[in-house]
């Protein structure tokens, strides 16, 4: 019989693996590789935000104390460095930009982000901030092949550089299509140390949209061998119970 | 110690003489064959998950706001400043997919070994009464965090009743109590998520185990122990094959609970949205009724049924016949007990024609899950090439699952009651235990 609950749990346990890799949706993009254990990594991340995102982008849930506990940061450090906008330490990350100069500015206001890895996932926010370029049609200069005419400029650019499009051969009586982007110039950072910082960024989202998963990767294997070892004893005990059913 | 507590014994038992003999009733003096397998856990997991929904429920009341303008906000808080919220919420969304996982399985092990068959008809009409209900009760809890697909599942499902000729547009608004779900329909589906349906809930649990004690449960072998053999143990009246439901299934259902929690805990501490099955990645954007989802489904446990509604076309100027189909495919369910007029209960001794039609209505059921889901998709053009028309291709393969879900029951009346089926010879007593 222990085989046969060890095989039902086996198959229980492939089926849910399976379940969560069949339902990655929309077109495939290539993996963030976001680690959040990784703490220096979300440190760098959070430095990223709130030198270059919190200028128009709020994390309204997020509060400065709880990511300074989460992050290994001290108050000093958070308020002195993280902290632009004289907000107390209780307090959530909100811009400083006023909703509707923003709305004026982009036509659109800039979307809180607090939720974004949990609604998009952190492959698409890696992919977004990878996919700026140089585009003299759209009104802010910049276009993004990942979420195209959006309305954001891109800020990182001093970072990456600026990226141009190469066109696919165009087909006559097609809409050109853009095949691949290219550096035109490069930033201060090499291909490299960009593409680690945008994922120092994404994971920085990625704790933000759910600081709880610090928590639940730290008690959630103990509670599974737990559970693992009642049910063992359970075992045990059932086997003893029914030693006398025949 | 033990002293004391028998002393407690004896003073309620004075003052309370029919407790016990319940107790004994339902417990130590139930005798439940001794044959019953794996797929017998279902039961009782179920009314852990219902447990659990309603002890984790009443910690989220506590911190939700049930106002269109607050709720997906309080959402977030119980996730952040709450204490434990996190787990607490993820406990009652992952325990509401398994809900459905459980109560799936054990419908399933109920038609498979004809548990539905006399005399346990009303077992199973008051327990597809309760899957009806739960099915009203994952919707409106569905809708409370307010995000955008819970607006939108909302908007889409409540408008099927606008379908129905002269009285549909009234009545969604009637249900809605607005244009469109807003702060009316919130409070009323968190007033019936939390209060009514959970009380019809509970009530309908309690009638479906009573009527279960009253026949005795059936088991893999479809041998009624109650017309065997007299004689066990413990009671020279009793059947003979049956053993006391305490200690014996009581200590066998631990078993089933350790693993089905160990499972469980898995999901709840690493993967909580499950890759958007259990959590949709929609709904982590708050309720707008300005921006629609790309694709606007039901949660996976929904998807079948929502496929039948998009799979039957309109005919006659309206688009009713859907919605007639999607509760004629659970109504066929309720007459189960009348279509199969089966000789044998037990799937072990059925007809071959039963164990393929069976096989196929299974098929059916999982391939319209998937179609419900829209993953059709993405595997269509991976499958047929990139260019084929998603839609029709949907549809012709969607069509075909729908005939065979209803053809199914159509199959099984003509099959046991025209006696077209060839049974095995089904053995005096239970075969097997484990």
């Amino acid at each position: 019989m222990i085989k046969r609950y060890i095989s039902t749990f086996a198959l229980a346990f492939g089926l849910l693996l399976g379940a969560t890799t069949v339902m990655a949706e929309g077109p495939e993009l290539p993996s963030a590789g976001t680690n959040l254990r990784d703490t220096a990594s979300l440190q760098r991340g959070a430095h990223l935000f709130f030198n270059y995102c919190v200028g128009c982008h709020s994390l309204k849930y997020m509060r400065y104390e709880r990511m300074a506990d989460d992050l290994g940061l001290t108050q000093e450090e958070v308020m002195n460095n993280l902290n632009f906008t004289g907000a107390k330490f209780g307090d959530t990350v909100i811009s400083h930009m006023p909703p509707d100069d923003a709305q004026k500015f982009f036509g659109k206001a800039p979307p809180d982000l607090s939720l974004e890895v949990s609604a998009k996932g952190p492959d698409w926010v890696f992919a977004y901030l990878n996919s700026f370029y140089l585009d003299p049609k759209s009104p802010i200069g910049w276009n993004n092949t990942v979420l195209p005419n959006a309305a954001m400029p891109f800020p990182l650019w001093e970072l990456q550089g600026e990226q141009v499009p190469v066109m696919k051969p165009a087909k006559p009586g097609d809409d050109p299509e853009i095949e691949k982007l290219t550096l035109l110039h490069q930033g201060k950072l090499t291909t490299e140390q960009y593409q680690q910082a945008v994922r120092d960024i994404t994971n920085f989202l990625e704790y933000v949209s759910e600081p709880a998963a610090l928590q639940r990767h730290h008690y959630g294997i103990w509670v599974v061998l737990f559970l693992l070892g009642f049910t063992f004893l359970a075992y045990l005990l059932k086997k003893e119970y029914w030693k006398d059913v025949h | 110690m033990a002293n004391v507590f028998s002393n407690i014994g004896e003073w309620v038992s004075e003052r309370a003489p029919g407790l016990m003999p319940v107790y004994r009733k339902h417990m130590t003096e139930y005798y439940a064959p001794k044959n019953f397998n794996i797929w017998y856990y279902f039961g009782s997991l179920a009314l852990l998950v219902l447990v659990n929904q309603i002890v984790t429920g009443i910690f989220l009341t506590m911190n939700y706001d049930p106002s269109a303008a607050g709720a997906f906000d309080s959402v977030q808080y119980i996730m952040r400043d709450v204490e434990w919220g996190w787990l607490i919420r993820y406990m009652h969304s992952t325990g509401a997919s398994l809900f459905f996982v459980v109560i799936y399985l054990h419908m399933f092990r109920g038609i498979m070994y004809g548990s539905y068959q006399k005399p346990r008809e009303l077992v199973w009409l008051l327990g597809m009464l309760i899957f009806l209900v739960l099915m009203a009760e994952a919707f409106m809890g569905y809708v409370l965090p307010w995000g955008n697909m819970s607006f939108w599942g909302a908007k889409v499902i409540v408008s099927l009743f606008g379908t129905i000729p002269v009285i549909g547009k009234d009545l969604v608004e009637w249900i809605m109590g607005d244009y469109l779900p807003a702060d009316a329909t919130l409070n009323r589906f968190f007033a019936l998520h939390v209060i009514a349906l959970p009380l019809v809930l509970l009530l309908l649990v309690v009638l479906h185990l009573a009527a279960l004690h009253e026949v005795g449960s059936n088991n893999p072998d479809g041998v009624d122990v109650k017309h065997g053999p007299k004689g066990n143990r413990w009671d020279p009246t009793k059947p003979a094959d049956g053993i006391p439901f305490h200690p014996y299934y009581t200590v066998k259902d631990l078993v089933g609970v350790g693993l089905f929690l160990a499972i469980a805990a898995f999901i709840i501490f690493f993967q909580p949205t499950l890759g958007g099955w259990f959590l949709e990645h929609d709904n982590s954007v708050a309720a707008n009724n300005l921006v629609t989802p790309l694709q606007i489904k039901p949660v996976w446990y929904f998807t079948a049924f929502y496929a039948i509604v998009r799979m039957i076309p309109s005919a006659m100027g309206t688009a009713v016949w859907g919605v007639l189909g999607m509760f004629g495919s659970i109504a066929l369910l309720f007459a189960l007990p009348w279509i199969d007029a089966g000789k044998v209960k037990s799937i072990r001794y059925r007809g071959t024609g039963y164990k393929v039609a069976l096989t196929l209505f299974i098929l059916a059921f999982f391939g319209l899950v998937f179609i419900g889901t829209d993953l059709t998709d993405d595997y269509f053009p991976k499958w047929f090439g990139q260019d084929i028309d998603i839609t029709a291709w949907d549809n012709v393969f969607g069509r075909v699952l729908v005939l065979i879900y209803f053809g199914f029951f159509v199959f099984l009346w003509l099959y046991t009651h025209l006696g077209w089926e060839k049974t095995k010879p089904v053995p005096e007593r239970v075969t097997t235990h484990d």
